[in-house]
């Protein structure tokens, strides 16, 4: 993992600082709200219904034990002994105060941790693929780059004012998990004919009031050019982008109303003087000094199976269940990619308690090199884990309710925190999901309904994904009360869509009913081996809306 | 600033978030600022709900509490209640967390 040098620590040390007075010059009446506001802001502080929020980043969803000991440590001390992993890998917490901020923040800089980049019109905390350096088939380590970006894009003076915040994805793997083509730029990483790595570029992708798929801007930077290259990107949106109204202010609306073409021969024109200048050409002992920190762990040489692991799911009908849904093929024989579902059924989407965070720390340690990761999806990754000590490592996450064998199905929902926490929601997201899980609660019904990804927002800002769903939901304000409108066909992954509305909205009585009628419409139409997504893209939107209309 | 109370609205009460911590405050009776939406001051009409506003509006509350706000008020014959599920659910907490929030005092 990467380590702060010298000049991260003194960065984070000098704003954790700055906040400590700017908090104690508001309290005591010496700045306004007007100006305060966009200073917390900048550090992570929100203000929601019941209380203040901070968001702590995790660069690129990745985690020691330490740190995550940590963010246990915060829920408890400062919090309400939990928090809440949000869609941009980060974690939330829902309940600080104020005056007590700053010492949080100066904890945890001592894990190597902030506030920074998670908040305000610059560019965010850089997301990725959490099976990055475990899975098969990945041309490089995405956080390699993600790092570099990060080093990039932490205060950039040119990019702190943008008209309006810009996000970061970036996948090592044609598969993506990392839903880069609806972020404001989105890298592949990639071999050219010549065998050298570089990165497709997509630009213009998001979701909120009006979603876009990102546009390929380039088919291949190579690696020393691309901050040159991200670089002229961020410099044409900030000339151009609008400031005259926040909902055309991203870059997706530039893209846009500019027109695919013409926004990459600006990009080119502005990166032909860049990359030409050579001042962000990325040398290559850089390179490899943070390519080391993610030099693979040292993985035992071992047999690809393993006849206690095998034994074990013989033995526990429960335990083979969860590997067949919630664990994944290592790269390295032996080993297995183990995704923690934060999804218990009823549960709160996202939520963990801090004994939860512990308890996933101290399985980092003994059992996968140190490492957790945490997912778009809202999910926790445990990424080496021998196959051997599968059942041990199982055994301690049942005991913290941390088993459920939900990976990928119905009730693995993406939820966002709603009505019941955000002060932007127009309705609540949570407990649909929470009724949703509950529905579809037994767990051989969900394995017959195969992957269905559900995704809900509170409000059109889409921070619950329901653009990309499967099945999206958005929660809809009419008159003070809570209606729900349904969308289908969305997808995040590399083959990216928006989903389409199906019509008039429904009420939380009968929102659940509707669900269970769009996928009793998928089981009746189901052709061998699909999806509901493929039936869904085979059959079209007409089957389902006649079913759901249906009086 | 976001509206919250629909026009024609008869019974409002002001509300806002306490510098401090976050928590959600009621503008009551003498100026003071409560926890407890039972004890907000609910004023019947437009104009009475314009002056309750101002009340809440003078700089010195900028030290106490943040962007106080109007919101509709129903009368349902046992007493009053907020008439959106934003505003129910402010004065309550999560409903998905019964045992946070101000419920969770109320029940303690």
């Amino acid at each position: 993992m990467y380590r702060y040098d010298e000049f991260d620590h003194q960065l984070v040390a000098e704003r954790v600082a700055q906040f400590r007075g700017q908090v104690e010059r508001r309290v005591a009446g010496e700045i306004t709200e007007d100006a305060f506001k966009p200073l917390r802001l900048m550090n992570g502080v929100y203000l929601q219904l019941h209380a203040y929020m901070l968001r702590v980043a995790i660069p690129y969803g990745t985690l020691s034990s330490t740190q995550m000991h940590m963010l246990a440590h915060i829920a408890r001390k400062y919090d309400r002994g939990y928090g809440h992993f949000t869609t941009r890998q980060n974690i939330q917490y829902n309940w600080p105060a104020l005056d007590k901020i700053p010492d949080l923040l100066e904890e945890l800089a001592s894990v190597e941790m902030h506030a920074i980049q998670t908040s305000g019109n610059c560019i965010r905390n850089v997301t990725s693929d959490q099976y990055a350096a475990a899975i098969e088939g990945e041309v490089e380590d995405p956080r390699i780059i993600s790092e570099i970006i990060r080093q990039w894009s932490t205060f950039h003076p040119e990019f702190t004012y943008l008209p309006r915040k810009f996000k970061i994805a970036v996948t090592g793997h044609e598969n993506d998990r990392a839903a880069i083509k609806l972020h404001d730029i989105g890298l592949v990483v990639k071999k050219n004919a010549a065998g050298e790595v570089g990165y497709e570029v997509h630009v213009g992708g998001g979701q909120g009031r009006t979603p876009f798929i990102a546009k390929k801007m380039a088919d291949f930077v190579p690696k020393q050019s691309l901050l040159a290259y991200l670089e002229a990107v961020m410099r044409v949106y900030n000339m151009l982008g609008r400031r005259d109204n926040s909902y055309k202010a991203r870059i997706k609306i530039l893209v846009h109303e500019t027109g695919e073409t013409e926004m990459r021969r600006m990009v080119e024109e502005e990166f032909a003087k860049i990359d030409g200048s050579k001042m962000l050409a990325v040398p290559q002992e850089e390179i490899d000094r943070i390519s080391a920190y993610f030099a693979a762990p040292a993985f035992e040489t071992l047999a690809a199976t393993s006849a206690d692991f095998e034994a074990a799911k013989a033995a526990d009908a429960d335990f083979a269940r969860w590997v067949r849904a919630n664990v994944v093929a290592h790269k390295q024989a032996g080993y297995g990619i183990v995704n923690i579902s934060l999804k218990p059924i009823g549960g709160v989407p996202g939520d963990a308690t801090d004994a939860q965070m512990d308890a996933v720390a101290e399985l980092a340690k003994v059992y996968s090199f140190d490492e957790i990761r945490v997912t778009h999806e809202q999910n926790l990754v445990l990424p080496h884990v021998q196959l051997d000590d599968m059942k041990a490592v199982y055994d301690v996450l049942h005991a913290n309710d941390l088993a459920t064998a939900n990976l990928g199905l119905i009730s693995d929902a993406i939820a966002c925190p709603g009505l019941d926490y955000c002060n932007l929601a127009n309705a609540r997201s949570i407990p649909l999901a929470q009724e949703i899980s509950e529905r579809f609660a037994d767990l051989d019904r969900q394995y017959d309904i195969g992957e269905l990804k559900i995704k809900i927002s509170g409000c059109i800002n889409a921070c619950g994904h329901h653009h990309v769903g499967h099945i999206g939901i958005l929660g809809v304000d009419k008159k003070g009360t809570e209606f729900y409108q349904i969308s289908l066909g969305g997808s995040a992954d590399e083959n990216a869509s928006i989903g389409q509305i199906t019509g008039r909205a429904f009420t939380e009585e009968t929102i659940v009913d509707a669900i269970e009628t769009l996928v009793t419409t998928y089981k009746d139409a189901r052709q061998d081996g699909e999806r509901f997504i493929d039936t869904y893209n085979r059959i079209g939107m007409e089957p389902f809306k006649e079913r759901l209309y249906a009086e | 600033m976001a509206q919250h109370s629909a026009k024609g609205a008869r019974f409002q009460a002001v509300t806002a978030n306490r510098l401090s911590d976050g928590e959600v405050v009621y503008l009551a009776e003498d100026n003071r600022w409560v926890e407890d939406f039972a004890a907000a001051e609910i004023v019947d009409g437009a104009e009475a709900a314009t002056a309750l506003l101002a009340r809440a509006m003078p700089a010195d509350f900028e030290l106490a509490v943040l962007e106080p706000y109007l919101f509709e008020v129903l009368e349902d014959g046992t007493g009053y209640k907020p008439a959106s599920v934003r505003e129910t659910i402010r004065a309550a907490g999560p409903t998905v967390r019964l045992d946070l929030g101000k419920q969770a005092e109320a029940g303690a």
